[in-house]
């Protein structure tokens, strides 16, 4: 059975139920449980026309559970049997979907959790596992999110940008479970990319083609992460790089520049380099001047300081350092790094030592400790 | 998203401000605690934050490794022993603000006389996974 097959018919079956003048919700459900049926009859052979399949089971679950509840009701309904005349089907049901599942109202975990059962067609249990939190709470999160957007239209215009926010926080988060959230946050960016022709939703799929090329050289066989100037470049995703670059570059041509864009050029850039040494970090200090005018975000701020410590020397990155927000996460460790290559040894083991104690994950914890180790070596001769 | 740890203690946080022991409690502000508690994991559950709780039991024993081939050592329970957890709670929510207004309703569940205990919790944020993009 194709079971990615089935998950990208998800939106447009949804869409179906919906134009036939289904509410979102109970369309959502019965298109979750066709895909449920789909999931144990189909290895015994997949249907010719997967999608009519698809259609017509998901219609019956909607009838089912509108008879039960009518007998429910005690209450004598009159169903229709056969669908009512809908209008034609719509090529934008898919965008549809992705503006109802980012939908202002919803918090950002919400909109994560519809839009990855909605559009991505995963099951609550792969959700909940994927963010290690019990198949309840995850089922609640999602009929909650659900209820939020009930008094949504269904075609209500929606901003790209919501979608990409959420599609961003489903890549960055990476991937925990036995469904791999990174290339599924690849799979609804291409979606969307191919529907909506923007520059920002394209530079959002290059960032993350080029960020996933690192893959492979990124997790040490331990699970530790392998920090970008110290990674095995040979062991990069060539192919993947190739296509963020060229969607990258066309995005670029269009001369509408916006966060991702400038994202993935400095990303783009770091592919460039055969060798950490070559980066080119003058170039890619110029793009942080650009992501800090496009965003004014102080985290930015804080990465750029550390590529001017590339590009103009360590006392010039702890200057621009100096600009920055002290309280900022990762200041610290930004701080560490730029004094042991001023040559202050003896402040870098201190700050990565302090690093270490608030770093927001065990990755970082483990790299601030093995630096703060490895100059405390060096100053103990 | 991220997880965070409610950590009750029998000893060792700070005193709480209707500090009455249990086993001074009626048995009717025993039952109005635990409802509270319970009340309090069901509403978490329905807004899809609730990730686990357990309750620990006050007497434990200290283990370690005492060498190959030999089994392990046990020593305690230490009653001179300064922290003493009791149970916690994990959460799973949007924001740091929202954890605190949470572990801020829990500790307010109520205690002798019915009132609110005021007891410490320590919230503590879970090591998650590293982001994917790191410049």
């Amino acid at each position: 059975m194709d079971e990615l097959l089935l998950r990208e018919l998800t939106p447009a079956v949804i869409g179906v139920l919906v134009r036939r003048g289904v509410d979102f919700a109970t369309a959502e459900d019965a298109v979750q449980e066709a895909l449920v049926q789909a999931a144990s009859s189909w290895p015994d052979g997949q249907p010719a026309d997967p999608k009519g399949w698809l259609v017509t089971v998901a219609w019956r679950k909607f009838l089912d559970a509108r008879r039960s509840e009518a007998s429910r009701r005690d209450r004598e309904e009159r169903l229709a049997v056969e669908p009512p005349p809908g209008p034609t089907e719509s090529a934008d049901d898919t965008l549809q979907l992705f503006f109802l599942c980012a939908h202002p109202s919803l918090t950002p975990a919400s909109a994560v959790a519809l839009t990855l059962r909605a559009v991505g067609g995963l099951t609550t249990r792969q959700i909940a596992q994927a963010y290690l939190v019990p198949e309840a709470t995850m089922a609640q999160r999602i009929s909650r999110a659900k209820r939020t957007v009930g008094d949504v239209r269904f075609g209500e215009p929606g901003d790209p940008a919501t979608v990409r926010r959420v599609l961003y926080l489903i890549f960055n988060e990476g991937y925990t479970g036995d469904v791999d959230l990174a290339a599924e946050a690849i799979r609804l960016t291409r979606q969307l990319a191919s529907i909506t022709d923007d520059e920002e939703t394209a530079g959002l799929l290059a960032l993350m083609l080029l960020h996933h090329a690192r893959r492979p050289a990124r997790i040490r066989s331990d699970g530790d992460l392998v920090a970008l100037a110290e990674q095995d470049r040979s062991r990069w995703d060539t192919s993947l790089i190739a296509e963020g670059v060229a969607i990258l570059q066309k995005a670029l041509g269009r001369d509408n520049l916006g966060e991702f864009q400038a994202q993935a050029a400095i990303a783009a850039l770091h592919a460039d380099a055969p060798r950490a040494e070559e980066t080119d970090w003058v170039q890619i200090v110029g793009w942080y001047d650009e992501l800090l005018r496009l965003t004014g975000s102080p985290v930015v701020a804080l990465n750029r300081a550390v590529a001017v410590g590339e590009a103009d020397g360590p006392a010039a990155g702890l200057a621009a350092l100096a600009t920055v927000d002290p309280g900022l996460p990762r200041h610290t460790a930004a701080s560490a790094y730029l004094h042991e290559k001023s040559g202050d040894l003896a402040t870098a083991a201190r700050l990565y030592a302090d690093a270490a104690r608030t770093a927001p994950n065990l990755a970082e914890l483990h790299h601030l400790t093995r630096q703060a180790a490895r100059i405390s070596q060096v100053l103990r001769g | 998203m991220a997880k965070y740890l409610l950590l009750k203690h029998y000893r060792g946080a700070p005193e709480a401000v209707n500090d009455v022991p249990m086993g001074e409690w009626t048995p009717e502000e025993i039952d109005d605690h635990v409802q509270y508690m319970n009340d309090f994991a069901d509403r978490l559950r329905s807004t899809g934050e609730y990730v686990d709780s357990q309750a620990l039991s006050p007497e434990g024993t200290f283990v370690r490794y005492d060498g190959e081939g030999r089994p392990p050592v046990t020593d305690g329970p230490f009653a001179e022993t300064k922290d003493l957890i009791a149970g916690w709670m994990v959460i799973d929510v949007d924001t740091y603000e929202r954890a605190l207004a949470l572990a801020g309703e829990l500790s307010a569940a109520p205690g002798a006389g019915g009132e609110p205990i005021h007891e410490w919790l320590e919230l503590r944020p879970f090591l998650g996974a590293a982001p994917t993009v790191s410049e």
